[in-house]
């Protein structure tokens, strides 16, 4: 934190694969604090593999990450991803945040013990304190009155907006959106993105939203990352990149994407 | 005793409240084998989950080692071979310990298939959330695991009930020990104090599994 110069997410070679697959090769990111980022690119061209791995879900095999100045990957003489130690490692994994695709609440809780759970027994907020809290997240998301609902009552869409709530109530530095209209019915769409914008607007978080929404992420977003098989190609401002991309390949891409 | 009669109904109204006083040690020792198995099982679940490689492989090991033994042999073991040992205990904690041990292995594998049905997606969540290990295992994960496999571990609660009548083998004064050696043995008739216990074993078996299918129906309507 100490470093002004070095910029808040700082990402160098990060390579991930599976097997025999390369999933992430070599990516090099440094998003300041506070940004809105897209990030656009056909399936499987690693854009989500990233975020889980921010997430530390994946581990990568090479290059290293920085968040606010600590690592949260280290690197060693070769290039190799050394974890830092588990203490250290919690910590920092405190200071980031994720939505998925499939929600994942805990179905056997309700919507406010979803939200206060890992505040009390993560950061050891008091209960009494997380559920205020935890109410005013809900109302955020305008869900206040699904407080005492269970998971399974609710639509797709009030599912998310309660997987966002949960993850905004462990004040993160850095949220992570995965895809997290993919699995909603056409409808609720829209709703879901004016909250993401919502809370871009706000400044309070650096956000990473991988996203299939183009519209959305030339409106709403700072900047736009384009993956492709790995690799960020293309990566600028949403208006240059969706009016004038530099390579083939994201003409391609968004051609094929908004003719639909 | 007329000799010539197949059923006596007077012998049987007999001996039947000396029999119900056994089915209570019969009853107990299902309960609290369950009691123990329930426990165990979750130990020995938990043991081979582990992420140190020797612990995982003494888990497979014992749930291995219990299931391919006949339970016979390991109560035997336990009442005659670890006396020699200093290991001396009465028969019927000796059997509730056999039982237990026994049925811990096959709980084990209960509580596998369990955890094993609970999504990927939850422990995910439950890693953005920073929850520690053992918070996520207990109150994220096992709450909806142990729904879904309660028939599972019902079947196996009527399965060590009818396997109680192997503790006669170690003289604990269970239901059978009772007919065959408490009373069968002394007036040389069988067949009724047989049949009894036979019916009594049969109504507590259709008994428990319709309050098996009561509580999960209840578990499926929570969720």
């Amino acid at each position: 934190m100490n470093n002004t110069a070095e910029p808040f997410i700082q990402i160098r070679n990060l390579h991930k694969s599976y097997g025999d697959l390369k999933v992430l090769r070599g990516i090099n990111l440094d998003i300041p604090l506070g940004e809105m980022v897209s990030v656009i690119g056909p399936s499987g061209s690693g854009k989500s593999t990233l975020l889980r791995v921010l997430m530390t879900l994946e581990r990568p095999e090479r290059g290293g990450v920085r968040v606010g100045g600590e690592a949260l990957y280290d690197v060693n003489a070769e290039g190799g991803t050394v974890l830092p130690p588990p203490d250290r490692f919690r910590a920092l994994r405190n200071r980031i945040g994720m939505v998925f695709q499939h929600f994942n609440l805990f179905p056997h809780m309700s919507v406010l013990r979803n939200v206060t759970e890992a505040p009390v027994h993560v950061l050891g907020v008091p209960r009494e304190k997380a559920k205020a809290e935890g109410l005013r997240y809900l109302d955020e998301v305008g869900l206040a009155d699904k407080a005492d609902a269970y998971p399974a009552q609710l639509s797709g869409g009030q599912k998310q907006r309660v997987a966002i709530a949960r993850a905004l109530a462990m004040h993160p530095e850095i949220m992570l959106f995965d895809e997290i209209t993919s699995a909603l019915d056409p409808e609720l769409v829209g709703g879901i993105l004016d909250l993401l914008a919502r809370l871009g607007k706000k400044r309070e978080m650096t956000m990473l939203i991988v996203t299939h929404h183009m519209r959305f992420a030339e409106q709403s977003s700072d900047r736009v990352l384009f993956f492709d098989d790995g690799v960020i190609l293309e990566d600028g401002k949403p208006g240059d990149i969706f009016t004038q991309p530099e390579h083939e390949r994201t003409r391609n891409f968004l051609r094929s994407v908004l003719e639909i | 005793m007329d000799g010539e009669t197949l059923w006596d109904w007077g012998y049987a109204l007999e001996v039947l409240p000396q029999l119900l006083q056994a089915m209570r040690i019969t009853l107990m020792a299902t309960v609290c084998g369950m009691g123990l198995a329930l426990v165990g099982g979750l130990f020995l679940a938990i043991l081979r989950r582990s992420r140190i490689p020797a612990l995982s492989r003494a888990g497979f090991w014992i749930i291995e080692f219990i299931r391919g033994t006949p339970l016979l042999i390991q109560l035997y073991f336990y009442f005659y071979v670890l006396p020699d040992f200093g290991i001396r205990f009465s028969p019927f904690a000796t059997g509730l310990f056999g039982l237990g041990l026994h049925y811990s292995a096959y709980m084990a594998e209960v509580y596998r298939a369990g955890i094993d049905s609970v999504p990927k997606g939850q422990w995910e969540a439950a890693v953005a959330l920073n929850f520690s290990r053992r918070r996520t295992f207990f109150t994220l994960i096992l709450p909806q695991a142990v729904p879904p496999v309660i028939p599972a571990a019902g079947n196996y609660l009527v399965a060590m009930f009818k396997d109680t009548p192997l503790l006669s083998a170690i003289t604990v004064a269970e239901l059978l020990y009772t007919a065959k050696d408490d009373i069968g043995s002394q007036t040389f008739r069988y067949i009724e104090p047989m049949t009894l216990v036979g019916v009594l074993f049969l109504a507590v078996s259709l008994i428990s599994a319709r309050g098996i299918r009561g509580l999960e129906r209840k578990m499926e309507l929570k969720t």
